[in-house]
């Protein structure tokens, strides 16, 4: 399932459409502590996550992460979904909890 | 190996809304000179980590990075406290990171540990006082 299939499914809120929505997303990945994330998140993968702030964004673009959803209602604030919309990282939203918004990619990619 | 180009950065203490804007830029530059997509990725981590710590610990600091036509060198240099123990430092799940930090998501204890994983080599060199370098290498 590419970046862009995950958007049209509407599966959960589109915040900010990246650049790179043709890319493949590889796997799910759920974590909260941004310096595991940055060691750990694999390549292209929708990180699921409830730390909404601009560190995120920064550890998302270094890490390559293909997307952000930020679960449990989290939202980032207006000058960070600004930051996202700059540096081109694609960013969602949704009420549901980590591990559900985790199952319902992981069954997309079955 | 004589060095192709030169790139400094300075790194704002105590500011996380400007946290990672030297691994970023240098990240770009690298995109720029088509370097492959896994060595950006080890330097910009290792990069990055290295910037949190200078804002979480030291007051900010200088990054140099080098690009040579074996690899990518990133001196790290601060003028902070110093690390005490660099064994325990080194430690995965370590940290001296206050509780501001960790609300923040950072102060997990993987900061030198992922610069370790990430780099070919790593050096510290760290006085008591007087500041720390971190000298990292990523080969091409």
């Amino acid at each position: 399932m590419t970046i862009q299939e995950l958007m049209d499914s509407n599966l959960f809120t589109l915040v900010n459409a990246g650049d790179d929505t043709d890319a493949q997303i590889t796997t799910p990945f759920c974590c909260d502590l941004l310096s595991i994330a940055m060691g750990r998140a694999p390549e292209k993968c929708a990180w699921i996550t409830v730390m909404a702030n601009v560190n995120t964004l920064a550890v998302a673009s270094l890490a390559d992460c293909g997307c952000i959803i930020l679960a449990e209602g989290t939202a980032f604030d207006e000058a960070t979904n600004g930051k996202a919309a700059a540096q081109g990282i694609t960013v969602f939203t949704t009420d549901m909890p980590v591990f559900e918004a985790a199952l319902a990619i992981w069954q997309k990619l079955q | 190996m004589g060095n192709i180009m030169t790139y400094h950065y300075a790194v704002s203490p105590d500011d996380f809304t400007r946290a990672g804007e030297a691994s970023s830029n240098f990240k770009n530059v690298l995109k720029q000179l088509c370097v492959p997509p896994n060595i950006i990725r080890k330097v910009a981590i290792a990069m990055y980590e290295g910037e949190i710590n200078m804002v979480i610990h030291a007051n900010g600091g200088d990054i140099t990075v080098e690009i040579s036509s074996t690899g990518i060198t990133m001196i790290l240099k601060d003028v902070g406290p110093g690390i005490p123990d660099i064994d325990k430092a080194m430690q995965a799940g370590y940290s001296t990171a206050p509780d501001n930090i960790r609300t923040l998501g950072f102060g997990a204890g993987m900061g030198l540990p992922n610069m370790k994983k990430y780099t070919d080599e790593m050096t510290i060199e760290t006085e008591l006082g007087v500041g720390t370098t971190v000298t990292m290498v990523v080969y091409f």
